[in-house]
């Protein structure tokens, strides 16, 4: 009998490949590929030849650290911006809180969050600028994972910071404001990135679960229900959000003479009540995708209404179109731009009238350039959120 | 049901309509102001050189030291004011509703607006006017030579409506080349896509001075169109009216005898008119219904209406123009104080 070689062991496939062999697996593998890839370096060329050209030699950036104060809270006075600090502390506080105790998502946004607050800390630690400047934001970071720690197994804590982060917003707008024995700032001087952020945040807290409820009475059996949601639902989405932002703008005062509503709570309303429009169609699209054997099933169960709907129909419902309401709450949140056609001093805003600064005449596109920066940071960290929900829901 | 839903609309787009501007015949802004212990002023909010946020997140600008210098008059202290950067749309119904006090925002003083909108005129703090800028090298200094040009201009705006106006009357034919944005309207006047820009001449120093080479660039004498921009309160409180234009006057005034910022405090003079608007005698201010002192605030405040000008028009390459007291040629006249 011939004795047979042993098998050759093949060798498991490297897992890693060097730069040269992926570029030739994915770039060069064909000669039509090979083509479209050196077509597609000549057009990037092309494109990102001027803009770099610009950004680096003719750009005048120092339009932005000059100006960094009035973007990120616009006219609030200089000698009070510490309680804009104490409001970030008592977020990063709460925040790393919650990521110590319930871990899963809350820890990796901690993280994201962390990471990002530490980066920009440390770029601007280097800017000979005050001390709480350049140094406030790693003590932020510094906060966050201190407290991490601290919440790590206390689940006792799990009310308190709960109740925490329901009192945090009303909290941040009187302590922003002033009661007591703290000077007043008129909401007038709110701007920049802190007015950006609090009109989203107010338009997303708030327009979510009145949406869940337009949603739900779209739908309901109840026809004065049903017939004034639907009416609400259609009346907004038929209006664009500019000509609600000037209604409540110029028309509100008009019919109200003597009772004054504060210019930023008017666009609050406008802007929640127009993203609540959409937001409850967009669920409307998640409770038709359930099936009636839930509902039948629920009733089988023996429960009620609402906790059918709070137990078995949302949390499926609600699972099913988280991307459509992110999409909707990143939509909101470049929408609150818009406010500058009322007037207001938002990002966008700041970055019109930092460009009528005789000292930065001409500066257009290093403004606006850095306005978009700060949109898109902020849209993208949404998209992010949005997916980390979906892996850690198992819909992704 | 329908036609009842259809009914209550067409009720309140009428009632929208009709509302009328709102008269507060009972008391004035200035009791108002008072009672507040703040004044709420209207302002563009980001034009160059007349209102924007500075970056130490302070207000300033030429409209802005206006605002300054009436809560200086009326409270005794420039920095009790409430800035409210107003759009153009909203601007005249801010006004009728009561939510700013006095409106100072490069608006024009028009008959229309004197009527109809509810607003009443402070004298002008700004004459401006329509011109127009030529690339030097052309050579060109009156509008007669323009035959042929391309001219640059913002659409749909009174710019552009002077511009055919004037240029029909003096038959030269020209090429408009028309634009939304302003910032685009500049661009391509620099890059020569059009051999004349035109718009109001604060808006072309301004622009002029961020150009590659200002040096490179002219702006004609000429001046097209009348934009005499000032303070507006609300139709119908003349008491209000009256503190608003007064005040306008004591830059005048002041200007006119050399009283400045710096010499308000210790200024002497046996001028008697002088004595009645330092508050010595005569008792103007009781007659506004404002403190004795009032005028002596202003000045103290902002300085007189050449400061103001130097302060915030000059840097941005604004000449003074017919911006200057009537005694040296110019439109700035201040009634006696008398």
């Amino acid at each position: 009998m011939e004795e047979r070689a042993p098998n050759p062991v093949i060798k498991p496939p490297t897992e890693s490949k060097g730069i040269l062999r992926w570029l030739k697996e994915n770039l060069f593998n064909t000669w039509y590929n090979a083509l479209f890839t050196l077509l597609a370096i000549v057009f990037l060329y092309v494109a990102f030849k001027g803009i770099l050209t610009w950004a680096f030699t003719e750009a005048n950036w120092g339009v932005i650290p000059a100006n960094l104060q009035i973007f990120l809270v616009g006219a609030y006075p200089r000698e009070e911006i510490w309680r804009v600090w104490i409001v970030i502390y008592t977020l990063g506080l709460l925040l790393g809180l919650s990521s110590g105790i319930w871990g899963g998502l809350a820890l990796r946004l901690a993280l994201v969050i962390g990471a990002v607050g530490g980066g920009v800390g440390i770029i601007l630690a280097f800017f000979p600028t005050a001390f709480f400047n350049r140094f406030g934001l790693l003590g932020g970071v510094a906060l966050l994972a201190v407290s991490l720690f601290l919440g790590r197994g206390r689940q006792r804590l799990r009310p308190w910071v709960l109740g925490g982060w329901l009192l945090s917003f009303p909290w941040t707008m009187i302590w922003l404001h002033g009661f007591a024995g703290l000077p007043t700032v008129l909401t007038s001087n709110w701007g920049g990135l802190l007015l950006t952020l609090i009109l989203a945040a107010v338009g997303i807290v708030v327009s979510f679960p009145l949406g869940v409820l337009l949603a739900l009475g779209r739908r309901s059996n109840l026809p004065a229900i049903k017939w004034v949601s639907t009416a609400y639902i259609e009346t907004v989405r038929g209006v664009p959000l500019v000509t609600i932002l000037f209604m409540a703008q110029i028309m509100v005062p008009i019919f109200l003479p003597d009772f004054r509503i504060d210019k930023i709570l008017r666009a609050m309303l406008g802007i929640t009540l127009f993203s609540a429009a959409y937001m409850a169609e967009n669920v409307r699209g998640g409770l038709q995708a359930i099936p009636k054997g839930q509902h039948e099933a629920a009733h089988a169960l023996g429960l009620n209404y609402p906790l059918t709907m709070l137990l078995i129909i949302l949390p499926q419902a609600l699972r099913s179109v988280i991307p459509a309401i992110v999409g909707q709450f990143i939509s909101l949140f470049k929408d609150t731009s818009l406010v500058t056609v009322i007037g207001l001093l938002d990002l966008l805003g700041i970055a019109k009238t930092v460009i009528a600064n005789p000292d930065w005449l001409g500066l257009q596109a290093e403004v606006y350039l850095f306005a978009a920066v700060i949109y898109f940071v902020f849209s993208y960290f949404m998209s992010y959120i949005s997916q980390k929900i979906e892996d850690a829901l198992g819909v992704g | 049901m329908r036609r009842f839903w259809f009914s209550t609309l067409v009720f309140m787009l009428a009632v929208s309509l009709v509302v009328p501007p709102l008269v507060n015949g009972q008391e004035s802004v200035l009791d108002k102001i008072k009672k507040r212990g703040r004044l709420v002023c209207g302002v563009y909010g980001g034009l160059p050189g007349f209102s924007f946020l500075s970056q130490d997140g302070t207000w300033s600008g030429f409209d802005v030291d206006y605002c300054r210098a009436v809560a200086a008059a009326v409270l005794g202290d420039p920095d009790k004011v409430e800035f409210v950067p107003l759009k153009t749309p909203e601007r005249f119904p801010a006004l009728q509703t009561g939510e700013i006090d006095v409106l100072i925002r490069n608006t024009t003083w028009t008959l229309t607006r004197d009527t109809q909108v509810g607003a009443d005129f402070a004298p002008p703090t700004f004459y401006d006017g329509q011109g127009f800028m030529v690339h030097k090298k052309h050579g060109i200094i009156a509008l007669e030579e323009l035959a042929g040009a391309s001219i640059c201009v913002t659409a749909g705006s009174t710019t552009e409506l002077n511009l055919a106006d004037t240029m029909r009357a003096l038959g030269v034919d020209f090429k408009p080349v028309v634009f939304e944005e302003i910032d685009t309207l500049y661009n391509s006047y620099e890059q020569e896509r059009c051999d004349v820009v035109t718009s109001d001449k604060s808006q072309l120093a301004a622009r002029r001075n961020v150009l590659k080479n200002p040096e490179d660039h002219v702006i004609l004498d000429v001046t097209i169109s009348k934009e005499p921009l000032g303070p507006v309160t609300i139709h119908g409180d003349n008491k209000w009216n009256d503190v608003v234009s007064w005040v306008v006057y004591a830059t005048f005034f002041a200007e006119e005898h050399g009283i400045t910022q710096s010499n308000v405090g210790t200024y002497k003079s046996k001028n008697p008119e002088i004595g009645r608007f330092l508050g010595e005698t005569g008792d103007m201010g009781g007659k506004l219904g404002l403190s004795e002192d009032w005028a002596r605030q202003v000045i103290a405040a902002v300085g007189h209406y050449g400061e103001i000008f130097d302060r915030n028009l000059t840097p941005i390459g604004l000449p003074r123009g017919v911006n200057k007291p009537w005694t040296q040629g110019g439109l700035l006249y201040a009634m006696p104080f008398r």
